[in-house]
């Protein structure tokens, strides 16, 4: 198929590799340097689990409902849920430092690559899901001390569910990202995104217990995909596995991407429409 | 292969009878507004061709199509031959860009800057980290590499910035508007810089600008207005056709002629 000339067109596997590395390195090195981010993002859940669980406690009770197998304490309960929002809240900072580096420029030196678009997208991506891992581990470090203390296998368990529910999020955040034109948009990111998903979900409460409350809002939660990405998780850290789940979460994480990857198509793009509204193409 | 330095690792198709860059009937518009109206030129490789235009010209949104940025809407972009909408992968990784916004990331080193983007390119550390030393001793910067970016200064930022958009060896360089907001001797610097890239090591170069000034007499000349390409050639050519001593005065009469509509002197 390729002529043996001195030139080869294409890249090797290597350059590939080489290119996402650099890419994940340089996500890190941001992430390192913001230790800001850092605090906030493990601080965020801890303040749900320390005081919000501690004192929804007596006001929920819960029944024992798979993945568990006795009673267990509201803490046990929305730990999952908590994992899932560091996620969702470090996809949407992965869409902010996408308007970031737009607003600054910084976009450009990685869409001029000449590595495919969408390889350079999803290791955007990949480089965003990884970083969410210091902070997934982080938290749960300080969670055992507060008795959340799933089966040991169950840390181990949770990492391909982390993996899927963290690129479903980073997805949701590029394609977000695309979307929004200007950096101060991202208040309403919050106000529009992260908290109808996360309030809409299998998180806080246990669905049976929603459906009892209102039908309407247990259909929403059903067709929300955080939940799954919180019951996904919750049944990996309990070494157990929720099927439906799955399929969801695989659902809309290629629905995101393929979005997201559209997204930064120079011919279909939103960003070719950023120069005005209604380009041609 | 010619001994230059330019002798790829990689290896680089002979496209020695290709233009360094081929712009052939591109129109682009955002909406109703027109950006650029079926311009076409060439430039040969190892040439110095500055692109002159007010702001909002079109050089920007050219600059955009150069670099796939946007997708070419109308017409052809290929750079040494190879179509930026066709095989983007071959025509980028022989272009270098310096964009007008700064691009570098202010809170990691310059090295850091440097060894990210020849990640990108497929290039690995080592070897980064070589060319990036290289790179930066010529611009006068190799003790900073270990500094923040955001502790140099304007002019220096754009010296690595032309450091970084040589590093994966491109045979064409574009440059958009790169002395914006540097100060004079900045300016001069960086110039003389390109300058001898192009007469040093036959990198093709792209200057788009709209200071008369930064023209010298040996450079060939587009002259873009709303748009449209009004001249294009050696600097002596334009000037003779227009029949004016400078290029000021030269751009003066080509941007007030009356068959470019609504065409206002600055």
């Amino acid at each position: 198929m390729t002529i043996q000339l001195a030139q080869r067109p294409g890249f090797s596997l290597a350059q590939y590799a080489i290119c996402l590395k650099g890419i994940v390195w340089r996500e890190a090195l941001r992430f390192l340097h913001q230790r800001e981010r850092f605090v906030s993002a493990l601080v965020r859940p801890l303040v749900w689990l320390f005081i919000f669980a501690a004192g929804f406690r007596q006001v929920l009770g819960i029944s024992i409902i798979p993945p568990y197998d006795t009673y267990i304490l509201y803490e046990v309960y929305i730990t999952p849920g908590l994992i899932a929002m560091i996620q969702l809240f470090n996809g949407m900072l992965l869409s902010l430092s996408m308007v970031y580096d737009r607003e600054m420029g910084n976009m450009r030196t990685l869409l001029v690559s000449p590595l495919p678009r969408w390889y350079l997208i999803s290791s955007k991506l990949v480089a965003g899901t990884a970083v969410s891992f210091f902070q997934v581990y982080a938290f749960l470090a300080i969670a055992w001390f507060w008795e959340i203390e799933p089966p040991p296998i169950g840390y181990l368990t949770v990492i391909p569910a982390l993996v899927l529910s963290g690129l479903m999020m980073g997805a949701l955040g590029m394609l977000v990202s695309s979307l929004i034109k200007q950096l101060e948009n991202f208040a309403g990111v919050m106000n529009f995104v992260i908290f109808p998903m996360f309030f809409a979900s299998s998180a806080l409460y246990p669905l049976w217990r929603v459906q009892e409350a209102s039908p309407l809002l247990y259909d929403i939660c059903q067709a929300n995909p955080f939940t799954h990405a919180t019951e996904l998780i919750r049944f990996a850290l309990y070494a157990k596995m929720n099927w439906v789940a799955l399929a969801v979460v695989c659902g809309f994480l290629a629905a995101f991407m393929v979005g997201a990857i559209l997204a930064y198509d120079p011919s279909r793009g939103f960003i070719a429409r950023r120069g005005g509204p209604g380009g041609e193409t | 292969m010619h001994g230059t330095e330019h002798t790829d690792p990689q290896g680089r198709p002979p496209t020695q009878t290709a233009p360094a860059l081929e712009v052939e009937g591109v129109s682009h518009a955002y909406g109703k507004r027109q950006a650029l109206a079926d311009v076409s030129f060439a430039i040969a490789p190892a040439s110095h061709t500055v692109l002159l235009g007010l702001n909002g010209a079109g050089k920007s949104t050219l600059f955009s199509l150069v670099t796939r940025l946007f997708a070419t809407q109308r017409g052809a972009i290929r750079i040494f031959g190879h179509d930026v909408a066709r095989a983007p992968g071959e025509a980028l990784r022989i272009l270098g860009v310096v964009f007008q916004p700064r691009t570098l990331d202010l809170d990691l080193s310059v090295m850091q800057n440097l060894t990210y983007h020849a990640a990108l390119h497929g290039i690995g550390k080592r070897e980064a980290r070589r060319r990036a030393a290289d790179g930066l001793a010529r611009i006068g910067l190799a003790d900073r590499a270990h500094d923040k970016v955001r502790d140099l200064s304007g002019g220096q930022m754009r010296r690595v910035e032309i450091a970084r958009a040589l590093l994966h060896r491109p045979r064409l360089l574009v440059l958009d508007e790169p002395t914006v907001g540097l100060d004079i001797k900045a300016r001069a610097d960086i110039l003389a810089h390109v300058r001898a890239l192009v007469a040093q090591e036959g990198v093709c170069v792209l200057w788009a600008t709209h200071l008369v000034d930064e023209i010298a007499d040996t450079d060939d000349l587009i002259v873009l207005h709303q748009g449209r390409m009004l001249a294009h050639g050696p600097v002596a050519e334009v000037l003779a056709q227009t029949g004016e001593p400078t290029v000021r005065a030269a751009f003066t009469r080509l941007t007030a002629a009356p068959e470019s509509d609504a065409g206002s002197a600055p």
